[in-house]
C-alpha cells in the first residue's frame, strides 16, 4: 500500500501546528481565531481520527525525520497502539475545539491569537508523543506538552491563585519527567543507543528491569495523576479555561497511560507478575482516594478532576491486572483486561469532555464556581442540562452507555483472577473487584450530586436568573462528545473490534477468542455472559413508552400546577436546600479517617453564628510539606557555601586543584 | 430464542408486572396478624393504586421535564429487570442481553433517576432523601455485586438463569459460601428496599424517611407508577434471591411446556414463604439510627466478601 | 469435582458457621451476647466433634463431645452469666476503633490467615484440610477482639474463644488429639480462669470498675 498512515497522521499534526502559528497573524482578532482556526483544527481532528481509526489493523510503520540534533534524528513509528491513542485525540479534540470555536471571549486574560497557538502546539505535542520512536523525540514532544499546558493553565496569569496552580503543575510535571528520563536511560541496557528498537533489543536483568518499570511508572503515574503523586491535578484543572481543563483531564492523562503500556509491554522484555500488583494497588488507592474527595467537594471543577483521578485510577487497576495475567502466561486474559482498560480510556475522553465543557457553559452563564451558589439551571440553560446529563449518567456506570461497557469488561477480567497460580494474589485480586464495585456505586452519588446541585432543584442565588443557555457551536461540540458516549455504549462491538487486534498485536497473542455477533458482546463464549445493549435499551424504551402511552390513554386525569409541599412550615426558600457540603456529609461521615477536618463550629454565645468546614488532603501534609521542608533545609545547608568572601572562593579553588593533583598522583 | 422461551419471558413480565401490588399486600398481611391487628385485605395495594391513577396531577411549579419522565424510566427499568430474572424459566432469550452485571446495572439507574427526581423540586426533604438514598445505595450495590460475584464464580457464567441452572444440575451440597452470601442479600434486600431495620415504609415522620421522602413531591398516576415500581422491586429482588439460592422448580428448556406451568405455583409457595419471613424479620428487628444503615450495609459488605474468601479457600 | 461426603460437608459447614461467629463476635458489644455466642461456639465444636468420632469410629472422642457439651456448652457460660450479674457488667463501652474499620481489619486477617494455610493444607492428609484456615482465622480473629476490647470480661471471653479455634483446628486437620494433650490444654485454660477471676475482684476492688484503662494509672513517673 502506498498510501502511509504514518505520513498522513504526520500531515496533521503539522497542520495543527501551522493552525497554531497562524493565529500569531492576528492575535488580537476573536472572529479570527474563533471562526476560522479553531473550526480549522477541529477539521483536523477529525480526520486524524478518522486516519487513526482505519489504520489500526495495517502493520506498523516507521519514519526518520531530518528534524534534531545531528547524530540524533526523530525516529517515528506507528502501530496499532498508537492509533488507538491517536483516535482518541483526534476525536475528543474535535468535540472540544468545536466547543471552543464559540468559548473564548476577549478579556480572558491572554491574546485570542497566542491561545490559539498554545492550544494547537498542545494537540499537536501530544499526538507527536504518540508517534515517538526514540527516547529523544518522546522527550522533546512531553516537554512541549507540559510547556504549552502550563501556558494554557496560567491563560488569567493575573490571579494568584492560578499563579501558584500552574507552578504546581510545572513542578510535578518535571518531576516525573525526570522519572521517565531515569527509566529511559535504565532501559537502553548499556547500547548507549536511546532508540526505542535498541531498548526492544536489550535485555536487562530482572533487578534492573524492575528499577526501570518503577521509575517509568512513577514518571507517568505523576503526570497521569496516581496517588500520591495527584497533588497538581485539583489545583490545575480549575484553574485552567474549560475546554482546556476537558483536553487535559480527557487526552493528557491517557498520554502518560499509553506511556506505561508502551513501556511494560513493547520496551521491556521481562514482564514480571509482581509488577501488575504494585499498579493495580496504586490504581485501586488513587481509585477510592479520588472518588471520597469527589463528594465532598465545593468547587465545580474541582469535583470532576478528583472524579479524573478515580477514572484513572481504574484504568491503572486494569493495567495492573493485564500485566498480573500475562506475567502469570494466561493471555488470553491478559487480552481481555488490556481491552477493558483501552475501553475505559476511550470512555472517559469523552464522557469527562462533556462534563467539563457543561461547566464551562455554566461558568460563562452565572460567573460561579461554587456549588453553593447554583442551583435549578435546567430551567435555563435546558441544552446544557440535557447534554451534561448524558454524560453524568455515563460516567456512573449506568447501562446502556459507555461506562458501563468498560466497568463490565473489567468485572469480567476480575471473575477470572481467582485462576492466577500464585497463592496469596489469587485471594487478593477478587477483594480488588469489591474495591471497584464500591468505586463505581460511589461515583454515581458523586454524579447525583454534581447535577443534582447545579441544574436541579431551586437557584441559590437571585443573580441566576439571568443565565442564558449556551450557542449553536457551543452544543454542537456537546453534541458530538455525548453522541460519541451513546454510540461507545451501543456498538460496543464493532468498537472491540479495533481494540482486539491491539491487545493482540501488543501482547503477541494470536487473533480470535471473542464470541461476538454484531449486536452481543462475549468475551468468550456467550455461555459465560454476554451483554447486547442495543437489545437491553430498545426493550427499555419499549416498556417505558408504552407504559407512559398506556396511562395517559387510559387515565386522563389533569395536570395542575402548584407550590411545592412545605409540611406546613410555609417560609420554605431556596436556601433550605441540600448544599454541597450537606450532600457529601454521609462520605464525610463514614469515611472520616482519610480526611483532614477543620471544623468552626458556632456557640451558643454568637451574636452571628458561623459554621464552617473545610476538607483538606491529608497526603499534603503528611508528604509534601515535610518533603519541600527538606528541600528548603538542604538548599539551607547548601547556601552555606556562600560565605561572600573572596578569600573563602580563592580557598575552593586551591582545595580543589590540591585535590585533583594527587588524585592524579 | 424457541417459543417456549419467548413464551416463558412474556408470561414473567406480565405476571410479575400484575403480581407485584399482591405481594407487597401480602407482607403487610404478615406483618398484621404478627402484630395481632386484623389484616388488611390482599389486594388493597390495588385498590391504592386505582385511587391514585384517578386523581389529578398536581406538580409543584419548578418541575422540570426531568421529573415527568421520571416515574415511566424507573418503572421502565423494573420491568425490564423482572424480564431477565429467571422466576419462573431459564430459557429467557432476553438474559442474552443482560447478565447479572448488567442487572445490578438497570436497578442501579432507577436509583439514580429516582435520586435526581427527588432533587428536582429543590425542597429539603426531597433533597434529604436522595442523599441517605444515594448514601444506602452506594453500599449496598458493591454488596449485591459481590453476591452475584460469588454465585458466579460457583457457576462460571454471570448470565442468571445459567447460574439458577448450574445449581439445579449439580448434585446437593452444603455451600457454606453461598450460605454466607445469602444472609448478605437478605441484609441487602432489606435496605435497597426500605424495609426495617433501614427505613421504616409505613412512618410518617419525615425526618426519618428514606425512600419516602424521595415519593413527597409525586401525586396522582405518578405517584401510582412510583408506588408500583416499589412494589416490582422487592418482588424482583426476592426473584433474584430464589434464582440464587433456591432455584429449584423453574422450569428449563429440558421440560418443556409441563414444566412451565409446575413453576407458576412453585413460584407462589416460595413468594407466601418469603413474604412470611419478611414480616418475621421486620416485626423481630427495630428501626437502625440513620447513621447505623452505613454499618448495616459494611457488614451486609462484608458477609458478601468473606462468602467469596470461603469459596476460594473451601473450593466449593 | 465430585462432590464430598455428606459427614465431610457438614464439617465444612460447621467451620463456615464457626468463623461467622468469631466475625459476629467481633462486632458485638452486649456482653450477655457475647457469652451466649461463646456457647453456639461451643455446640458446633460439639458436632464437629460427634462428626469426627463418627467417621474415624474413635472411642474417645465420644467422650471429649460429651465434654465439651457439659463444659463449654453449659458449664462455663452459666458461670460467665452468674458472674456478669454478680459484676454488673452488660455492655463494653466504644472499642479502640469503630466497628467497621475493626471488621475491615478483620476481613484482612481472614484473608491472611487463609493465605497462610494454603501450603500447610497442600501438605496434609485428611479431607477435610481446608478447614484448617478456618481454624488460624478463628484464633486471630479472637486475638483481635482481645485487643480491641476494653473491659476485663469481653478478654476473657475472647480468650476462650480462641481456645475453642484450637481445638476445632486440631480435631480438623489431625482428627482429634491424644488426650493427654487436651487434657493438658483443659488444665491451662482452667489455671488461667481461676488466675484471671482472682485479677478480677481484686482490679474491681483497687479501682471499683473492670474498666482496664484505669491499670494505665499504675505507670511510674507519671
Amino acid at each position: 500500500m502506498s498510501f502511509s498512515y504514518l505520513n498522513a497522521c504526520l500531515t496533521m499534526l503539522l497542520a495543527w501546528g501551522a493552525i497554531g502559528v497562524a493565529g500569531l497573524l492576528r492575535p488580537r482578532s476573536v472572529e479570527f481565531a474563533g471562526r476560522t482556526l479553531f473550526p480549522l483544527g477541529a477539521a483536523v481532528g477529525i480526520a486524524l481520527a478518522v486516519l487513526a481509526l482505519s489504520g489500526i489493523a495495517t502493520p506498523a510503520e516507521r519514519a526518520v525525520l531530518p528534524l534534531g540534533l545531528p547524530g540524533l534524528p526523530f525516529h517515528l513509528r506507528r502501530d496499532a497502539l498508537s492509533c488507538v491513542f491517536l483516535a482518541l485525540l483526534g476525536g475528543a479534540s474535535a468535540g472540544i475545539s468545536i466547543f471552543s470555536t464559540g468559548y473564548f471571549r476577549k478579556g480572558e486574560g491572554a491574546l485570542p491569537g497566542l491561545l490559539c497557538l498554545e492550544y494547537h502546539c498542545f494537540l499537536a505535542s501530544m499526538g507527536l508523543v504518540l508517534l515517538a520512536d526514540d527516547a529523544y523525540a518522546f522527550m522533546v514532544a512531553w516537554e512541549t506538552m507540559a510547556l504549552s499546558s502550563y501556558f494554557l493553565v496560567t491563560t488569567q496569569h493575573r490571579i494568584p491563585e492560578i499563579r501558584s496552580a500552574g507552578f504546581l503543575y510545572l513542578l510535578i510535571a518535571h518531576v516525573g519527567a525526570i522519572g521517565i528520563l531515569l527509566s529511559f536511560g535504565v532501559m537502553q541496557g548499556g547500547t548507549w543507543q536511546f532508540t526505542f528498537d535498541a531498548m526492544r533489543a536489550a535485555h536487562l536483568s530482572p533487578g534492573w528491569a524492575t528499577i526501570a518499570f518503577g521509575l517509568a511508572l512513577f514518571g507517568f503515574g505523576a503526570k497521569a495523576g496516581l496517588v500520591p503523586m495527584h497533588v497538581w491535578l485539583p489545583e490545575a484543572h480549575p484553574a485552567a479555561p474549560s475546554p482546556v481543563s476537558a483536553l487535559m483531564s480527557g487526552v493528557m492523562l491517557k498520554t502518560a497511560v499509553y506511556g506505561v503500556l508502551r513501556v511494560s509491554f513493547d520496551l521491556l522484555d521481562g514482564l514480571q507478575w509482581w509488577w501488575g500488583l504494585v499498579a493495580l494497588g496504586l490504581g485501586l488507592v488513587s481509585a477510592f482516594y479520588g472518588v471520597i474527595f469527589a463528594a465532598v467537594q465545593t468547587d465545580m471543577k474541582r469535583l470532576l478532576a478528583w472524579s479524573s483521578i478515580e477514572n484513572i485510577g481504574i484504568v491503572f487497576t486494569g493495567v495492573g491486572l493485564t500485566i498480573v495475567f500475562q506475567g502469570a502466561g494466561m493471555g488470553p486474559l491478559a487480552a481481555l483486561a488490556l481491552v477493558a482498560t483501552l475501553y475505559h480510556c476511550l470512555n472517559h475522553a469523552f464522557m469527562k469532555s462533556v462534563l467539563f465543557l457543561g461547566t464551562g457553559c455554566v461558568l460563562h452563564a452565572t460567573g460561579e464556581r461554587n456549588l453553593g451558589r447554583l442551583g435549578g439551571l435546567i430551567h435555563r440553560m435546558p441544552w446544557v442540562a440535557w447534554l451534561t446529563l448524558v454524560g453524568v449518567l455515563a460516567i456512573a456506570g449506568l447501562p446502556p452507555l459507555n461506562g458501563f461497557v468498560s466497568e463490565w469488561l473489567l468485572l469480567q477480567a476480575f471473575l477470572f483472577a481467582g485462576d492466577v497460580p500464585q497463592t496469596f494474589v489469587n485471594m487478593l485480586l477478587p477483594v480488588g473487584a469489591a474495591v471497584v464495585a464500591l468505586c463505581t456505586a460511589l461515583a454515581g452519588y458523586v454524579m447525583v450530586k454534581f447535577f443534582g446541585v447545579i441544574f436541579l432543584g431551586q437557584p441559590r442565588e437571585a443573580g441566576l436568573a439571568g443565565a442564558h443557555d449556551a450557542g449553536l457551536v457551543e452544543r454542537l461540540g456537546l453534541l458530538w462528545l455525548a453522541a460519541a458516549c451513546i454510540g461507545l455504549g451501543l456498538f460496543p462491538v464493532q468498537v472491540i473490534g479495533s481494540l482486539d487486534v491491539v491487545a493482540r498485536e501488543l501482547l503477541k497473542l494470536p487473533a480470535g477468542g471473542w464470541g461476538s455477533e454484531w449486536w452481543l458482546l462475549a468475551p468468550a463464549a456467550a455461555r459465560h455472559a454476554s451483554y447486547g445493549p442495543l437489545a437491553l435499551f430498545g426493550v427499555t424504551l419499549v416498556v417505558v413508552v408504552l407504559a407512559a402511552l398506556g396511562v395517559r390513554g387510559v387515565y386522563r386525569r389533569r395536570v395542575r400546577r402548584g407550590p411545592a409541599w412545605d409540611c406546613g412550615f410555609a417560609r420554605l426558600d431556596a436556601r433550605m436546600q441540600d448544599t454541597a457540603e450537606g450532600f457529601g456529609q454521609p462520605i464525610r461521615h463514614v469515611f472520616e479517617p482519610f480526611f483532614q477536618m477543620e471544623r468552626e463550629l458556632p456557640t451558643p454565645f454568637d451574636a452571628a453564628p458561623r459554621y464552617r468546614v473545610s476538607v483538606g488532603d491529608r497526603l499534603w501534609t503528611l508528604l509534601y510539606l515535610p518533603l519541600a521542608a527538606t528541600v528548603r533545609w538542604v538548599a539551607e545547608q547548601v547556601a552555606r557555601l556562600q560565605q561572600g568572601r573572596i578569600a573563602t572562593y580563592l580557598l575552593y579553588s586551591f582545595v580543589t586543584l590540591i585535590a585533583l593533583l594527587a588524585l592524579v598522583l | 430464542m424457541t417459543t417456549l422461551g419467548t413464551a416463558t419471558q412474556l408470561l414473567e413480565l406480565v405476571c410479575a408486572t400484575l403480581a407485584a401490588p399482591a405481594f407487597l399486600g401480602w407482607v403487610s398481611q404478615c406483618r398484621a396478624w404478627l402484630q395481632n391487628r386484623s389484616a388488611p385485605s390482599l389486594l388493597q395495594p390495588y385498590l391504592g393504586l386505582r385511587k391514585l391513577f384517578h386523581k389529578d396531577v398536581v406538580l409543584a411549579e419548578n418541575a422540570s421535564p426531568l421529573f415527568r419522565v421520571a416515574p415511566y424510566v424507573v418503572f421502565g427499568t423494573m420491568v425490564a429487570a423482572a424480564a431477565i430474572i429467571p422466576s419462573m424459566g431459564t430459557g429467557l432469550p432476553l438474559s442474552m442481553a443482560a447478565d447479572a452485571i448488567a442487572l445490578v446495572g438497570l436497578l442501579a439507574t432507577a436509583r439514580v433517576f429516582l435520586s435526581l427526581a427527588a432533587m428536582d423540586i429543590g425542597t429539603a426533604f426531597g433533597t434529604l432523601g436522595a442523599r441517605r438514598e444515594m448514601m444506602v445505595g452506594f453500599l449496598a450495590e458493591p454488596a449485591l455485586l459481590m453476591v452475584v460475584f460469588v454465585a458466579a464464580m460457583i457457576s462460571k457464567t454471570t448470565s442468571l438463569p445459567l447460574i439458577a441452572e448450574g445449581l439445579t444440575t449439580r448434585a446437593l451440597a452444603l455451600h457454606p459460601s453461598l450460605a454466607f452470601t445469602a444472609v448478605g442479600f437478605t441484609m441487602v434486600l432489606l435496605a435497597e428496599n426500605a424495609r426495617i431495620p433501614v427505613d421504616n415504609p409505613a412512618t410518617h415522620l419525615e425526618l426519618t424517611m428514606i425512600h419516602e421522602a424521595m415519593l413527597l413531591e409525586y401525586s396522582g398516576r405518578h405517584l401510582a407508577m412510583m408506588e408500583w415500581a416499589a412494589a416490582l422491586k422487592l418482588l424482583n429482588y426476592a426473584c433474584i434471591g430464589f434464582a440464587l439460592f433456591i432455584p429449584w422448580g423453574t422450569s428449563t428448556e429440558a421440560s418443556g411446556p409441563q414444566g412451565l406451568l409446575l413453576a407458576v405455583p412453585v413460584l407462589v409457595a416460595k413468594l407466601a414463604v418469603a413474604g412470611a419471613g419478611l414480616a418475621l424479620i421486620e416485626t423481630l428487628s427495630a428501626k437502625l439510627r440513620v447513621f447505623r444503615a452505613p454499618e448495616f450495609l459494611a457488614t451486609a459488605f462484608l458477609l458478601a466478601v468473606l462468602g467469596l474468601l470461603m469459596h476460594l479457600l473451601l473450593g466449593d | 469435582m465430585a462432590p464430598l461426603p455428606i459427614d465431610l460437608q457438614l464439617l465444612n459447614a460447621c467451620a463456615a458457621l464457626l468463623l461467622l461467629l468469631a466475625f459476629s463476635m467481633l462486632s458485638q458489644r452486649r456482653i450477655v451476647n457475647l457469652v451466649n455466642l461463646l456457647a453456639l461456639q461451643g455446640a458446633l465444636l460439639c458436632a464437629a466433634t460427634l462428626l469426627v468420632a463418627w467417621r474415624t469410629g474413635q472411642g474417645h472422642l465420644y467422650l471429649s463431645a460429651g465434654l465439651t457439651l457439659a463444659l463449654k456448652v453449659v458449664g462455663l457460660p452459666l458461670l460467665l452469666h452468674r458472674l456478669i450479674r454478680r459484676l454488673n457488667v452488660y455492655w463494653d463501652a466504644e472499642p479502640v476503633i469503630n466497628t467497621s474499620g475493626t471488621m475491615l481489619i478483620g476481613l484482612l486477617v481472614v484473608v491472611f490467615s487463609f493465605g497462610l494455610a494454603q501450603p500447610i493444607t497442600a501438605l496434609a492428609s485428611t479431607a477435610t484440610r481446608n478447614a484448617l484456615g478456618i481454624a488460624i482465622a478463628v484464633i486471630l480473629l479472637s486475638f483481635l477482639t482481645m485487643i480491641t476490647r476494653r473491659k476485663a470480661m469481653s478478654q476473657v471471653v475472647a480468650f476462650l474463644s480462641m481456645e475453642n479455634g484450637l481445638f476445632f483446628g486440631a480435631m480438623s486437620a489431625t482428627y482429634g488429639m491424644p488426650m493427654v494433650v487436651e487434657l493438658g490444654v483443659a488444665l491451662d485454660v482452667l489455671v488461667a480462669m481461676l488466675v484471671l477471676g482472682v485479677f478480677f475482684f481484686q482490679i474491681r476492688e483497687q479501682f471499683d470498675s473492670l474498666d482496664l484503662h484505669h491499670l494505665e494509672s499504675l505507670k511510674e513517673g507519671e
